[in-house]
């Protein structure tokens, strides 16, 4: 799951300026993160025209990162859009992008930070898991991933600063070393960490395009 | 026989070897670093100087390894993998071999968010493992990461790396110094000791394994200037271990001070008597000025 924040409602106030805007909103990553679902996007709607700012209206995307839904879903809001010179998108950086693709006259303003491919933990609280790297190393490590969990990205770890099992940057974090210490050590293979691995191949991270 | 380095040479004569810490300045000023060396000269084998240390920016390393070379005196270039990657990692191996650099540390480095440019990337392209194995190969193969040779003269370099046997999970702490030997770590400069006992455990372990007839091993000393010192070691920098004896000693101390001195000096000769301990690695924070004391007193230069 692609994990987002929403931006200062201030910051989005003054980028909205008096409207009207149309305001999108996404039926997955951003809903269950709470920062673009239903709920979320009545509620921007309403801060919105608390503050005169007009909303000419709005609709959730099925997922936002689809233009093909995308296209097909907004061509009922063509009258609404056409009122917006500014749509306001609460989904991830990759669900406004495909916004951007579809209008050319408009402008699009991202609502929330996108920061990170993580899991869900309890709600509302959501734990990085992967950095992308495009290779994937985690049978070497027990199923924990170092590249995106320890600030490191240390491959040979823990690193000196481990302690108790936390993290040195930070001690409300778990150290992902020590996990896959642990995990190793219950399952008998400490011999995996026996190995020096090789400085990664970042090349892999660089795709850009990917067509089956 | 020949030695990479002067301290090479000592440590391969089973000679017992005193490295010290020199910081560079948060400026340009030469002489900062003049100071310093001078009065540190001969008080130590070779002197290391940090990369950026806890990522606070300052004078490069390999321009304070320059000043000292011009002193006649031995650098140990520390490298981190923080700021640069393997290219240009590699770049600055070949740099300071051809500069008459002889000794390198391998860190991975302490991370940004430590240091006074938070919002900096990190590079981490590689660890200090990698980046020891790196180094080792392109003295000893001739050949880049990527395989390439090298095309005009390896870089002759004597490789060290640091290790903390104060760090969890302990039991990895042996796997992880066994695995920097693989990875080809001619010498180690430990954490700063102040748990002599956990040390001990440490150290027994290596010696069990026979780790120490395979790596020159130093142990970490950092005399305490103040109580505030004590404080920051013990509750906030990262894989520092001051146990609560000596953390109490500088608390109820009228001179912290002299306090610290005292502790240190305790801590060197506990050490210099460890069996598998080749040196001392001194590293005195804003406090250089101790070490000569420290070395005459504790008498470790003279047991040449
Ligand atoms: S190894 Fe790479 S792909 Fe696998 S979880 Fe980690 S970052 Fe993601
Ligand atoms: S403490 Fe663990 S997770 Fe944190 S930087 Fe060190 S090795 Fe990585």
């Amino acid at each position: 799951m692609i994990i987002t924040k929403q931006k200062k409602f201030k910051d989005l106030l003054n980028s909205v300026g008096k409207g009207p805007v149309f305001i999108l909103g996404c039926n997955e990553c951003a809903t269950l993160c709470h920062t673009g679902g239903e709920e979320e996007v009545l509620a921007m709607k309403d801060a919105f025209e608390k503050k005169q700012v007009r909303v000419s209206g709005w609709v959730i995307l099925e997922p936002a990162c689809h233009l093909n839904n995308d296209k097909r879903l907004l061509r009922s809001f063509k009258e609404e859009l056409s009122k917006s010179k500014k749509i306001l998108v609460l989904a991830c950086g990759n669900g406004v992008q495909t916004i951007t693709e579809i209008f050319d006259d408009k402008d699009i303003i991202s609502g929330t930070d996108t920061l990170f491919l993580g899991e869900i933990k309890r709600v509302n609280e959501f734990d990085k898991r992967c950095n992308m790297c495009g290779e994937c190393l985690l049978d070497l490590f027990g199923g924990l991933c170092p590249i995106s969990r320890c600030p490191k990205s240390m491959l040979n770890g823990p690193c000196g600063g481990a302690k108790g099992g936390k993290c040195e940057i930070n001690p409300d974090m778990d150290c992902v070393w020590d996990q896959i210490y642990n995990r190793l050590k219950q399952s008998g293979k400490l011999h995996l960490l026996e190995e020096i691995q090789k400085p990664k191949d970042w090349s892999k991270s660089l795709e850009m395009r990917r067509e089956i | 026989m020949n030695f990479r380095s002067h301290l090479d040479e000592v440590l391969s004569s089973s000679k017992f070897a005193v490295t010290a810490e020199i910081g560079p300045p948060k400026g340009s000023d030469p002489n900062i670093i003049t100071k310093k060396a001078e009065m540190l000269k001969g008080y130590a084998d070779a002197f290391n100087i940090t990369d950026n240390q806890t990522a606070v920016v300052r004078m490069s390393s390999i321009a304070g390894c320059c000043i000292l070379l011009k002193m006649n005196m031995e650098p140990i270039m520390q490298m981190t993998c923080r700021d640069r990657n393997r290219i240009a990692l590699q770049s600055d191996v070949l740099g300071a071999s051809a500069l008459g650099i002889k000794n390198l540390l391998c860190l991975t480095g302490d991370h940004q968010s430590f240091g006074n440019h938070p919002s900096a990337k990190g590079v981490f392209d590689i660890d200090s493992m990698q980046l020891i194995q790196i180094v080792k190969n392109m003295r000893d193969k001739g050949i880049f990461q990527n395989g390439d040779n090298i095309l005009a003269r390896r870089p002759d370099v004597f490789i060290g790396a640091a290790a903390n046997p104060f760090a969890d999970p302990f039991e990895l702490r042996i796997d992880r110094l066994r695995k920097k030997i693989k990875a080809g770590v001619d010498f180690i400069q430990t954490q700063s000791v102040y748990n002599l006992d956990k040390f001990n455990k440490w150290m027994d372990e290596v010696k069990s394994n026979g780790l120490d007839k395979k790596v020159h091993i130093l142990a970490g000393v950092t005399p305490l200037k103040s109580l505030k010192m004590a404080e920051r070691m013990k509750f906030y920098v990262p894989g520092v271990d001051v146990p609560d004896t000596i953390y109490d000693r500088m608390k109820n101390a009228n001179d912290p001070k002299k306090e610290g001195y005292e502790i240190a000096l305790e801590i060197v000769r506990e050490l210099k008597n460890i069996n598998g301990i080749h040196g001392v690695h001194i590293t005195a924070l804003f406090w250089e000025d101790i070490i000569p004391s420290l070395v005459e007193e504790t008498g470790i230069r003279t047991m040449h």
